[in-house]
């Protein structure tokens, strides 16, 4: 029994683990885009191959706790979830990695607007990220239901920036080029957002056998 | 309606009390598994609903247990109450004597004469124990030479033989190999929506395939009975979850 503890307490670990990785991920796009940095934006892009990485591993750990544990009731719960947030970390990953694509293409243009709100959501949502594998982390269903709500405050910078680029494109069509890419990035931060309230509602399925008010098991 | 109903069971071996304000019903075509650590009284409950422990020197009963509403130890012969109820044990037994004849053994002893009636007896209860292919050809010879699983399902059919309404069955598989235990199993499911089953089980993975539900026993006490599904994905109490997971003690 001492064994599996040591091993549920690696697939935390490395649960973790990619939480920074991802988290930094995120918030180095967001600094690539404010500061219109290469060097930055490549090395998100070149770092997502070990967050997918991480993400295998921890998928061949949680496969081989199944074969070899059988887990029942909290463990089944637990290492279930793990396998469950681990796809939305990744998609996480991927999302950084757009985002830093992008930035790549904008390097060198002036930007149609001041880039406020971007920055934003780029400290919301890597804030939803970490609350929500702390949730996990620390069986905590309170935290995984902030991290819930909070996504909409994320919601409305993504609406305040669409309206605004609208504006922009209808004040002048040649922003469009530029409006158009913010707006994906923008939409990649909501999507981040959209992960995060995933992985905070496998928490809550975690710790209550329960997700979005239905009773799984 | 339940097929039995305990309410506030006791029993004590001497001074030692095996079972504590045990309270179960458990109802037709079901599956109830009992779970719990070596000596935690799922056994003796299980035999107390056979009259088994009767015979122990000191064992005394208080409390109520009831087959279709008649009192087990009170209302019931108990000759027609182990009829009623089959019970299959941890090891195979079948009597030293041919597989036709540990099948008619139980019918024989009820008066039945008719060799045409045992015939097809015979032939029916081990077509319902999913013997009858393996054996049909070999009813004359004797069931000693019969591999593990098919003893122990030879004793299933021996128990059916005698038209139960209940069958209870303590660790049936725990001495036989996956393939056997798979059989076991998938008999077990197909007899429940004709018999209210109870199995004594120590295999959790078992008790999750094939159960309905789920009582966790523990120190003669029943800590927690609740639909298999919930025992073993969100017990109510520490103590079950502790077991069910492994980290008891």
């Amino acid at each position: 029994m001492r064994r599996f503890e040591a091993e549920l307490t690696e697939l935390n670990n490395s649960l973790i683990e990619m939480g920074a990785m991802i988290e930094a991920a995120i918030a180095e796009a967001a600094r690539a885009l404010a500061e219109q940095n290469r060097e930055i934006a490549e090395a998100v892009i070149s770092g997502d191959n070990q967050i997918d990485d991480k993400e295998k591993e921890i998928e061949s750990l949680c496969l081989r706790l199944l074969l070899a544990r059988q887990p029942v009731a909290r463990d089944f719960r637990q290492i279930s979830t793990a396998l469950k947030i681990v796809t939305d970390m990744e998609r996480i990953g991927d999302h950084a990695t757009d985002i830093s694509e992008i930035c790549l293409a904008l390097i060198g243009q002036p930007y149609i607007k001041k880039i406020e709100r971007i920055p934003r959501m780029a400290s919301a949502t890597t804030g939803m990220v970490t609350r929500s594998i702390d949730a996990y982390v620390r069986k905590d269903p309170e935290l995984a239901l902030a991290v819930i709500k909070s996504d909409d405050e994320v919601d409305g910078l993504y609406f305040a920036i669409r309206a605004e680029l609208i504006q922009l494109v209808h004040a002048d069509a040649a922003n469009g080029e530029q409006a158009f890419d913010l707006m994906q990035i923008a939409k990649y931060f909501e999507r981040i957002g959209d992960h995060a309230c995933n992985i905070a509602e496998w928490v809550i399925f975690f710790l209550t056998g329960r997700r979005k008010n239905k009773q799984l098991l | 309606m339940n097929v039995f109903d305990i309410a506030a069971l006791n029993l004590w071996y001497g001074n030692f009390q095996a079972l504590k304000e045990v309270s179960l019903a458990a109802a037709d075509a079901e599956i109830t598994a009992l779970i719990g650590p070596s000596g935690c009284g799922k056994s003796t409950l299980l035999k107390t609903l056979n009259r088994m422990n009767d015979l122990i020197p000191g064992c005394r009963i208080s409390g109520d247990a009831r087959l279709r509403g008649q009192d087990i130890y009170t209302e019931l012969p108990v000759n027609e109450l182990r009829r009623r109820v089959g019970m299959v044990f941890q090891k195979p037994n079948p009597f030293p004597m041919s597989v036709y004849d540990n099948i008619a053994f139980g019918p024989r002893a009820h008066g039945i004469k008719s060799r045409l009636a045992l015939d097809e007896t015979v032939e029916k209860t081990l077509r319902a124990a999913a013997i009858w292919d393996e054996v049909k050809d070999r009813l004359r010879k004797s069931a000693l030479g019969l591999s593990g699983g098919q003893q122990q399902r030879l004793c299933i059919a021996r128990a059916l033989a005698v038209t139960p309404e209940a069958l209870l069955l303590d660790e049936p598989t725990s001495a036989l190999d996956p393939i056997s235990t798979g059989k076991i199993e998938e008999l077990l499911l197909t007899l429940k929506k004709d018999y209210c089953i109870i199995i004594v089980t120590h295999n959790m993975q078992q008790a999750t395939r094939i159960s309905d539900k789920t009582a966790f026993f523990l120190l003669g006490e029943m800590i927690e009975y609740d639909h298999t599904k919930k025992i073993f994905s969100l017990p109510r109490d520490k103590r079950t979850e502790d077991y069910v997971t492994g980290r008891f003690g």
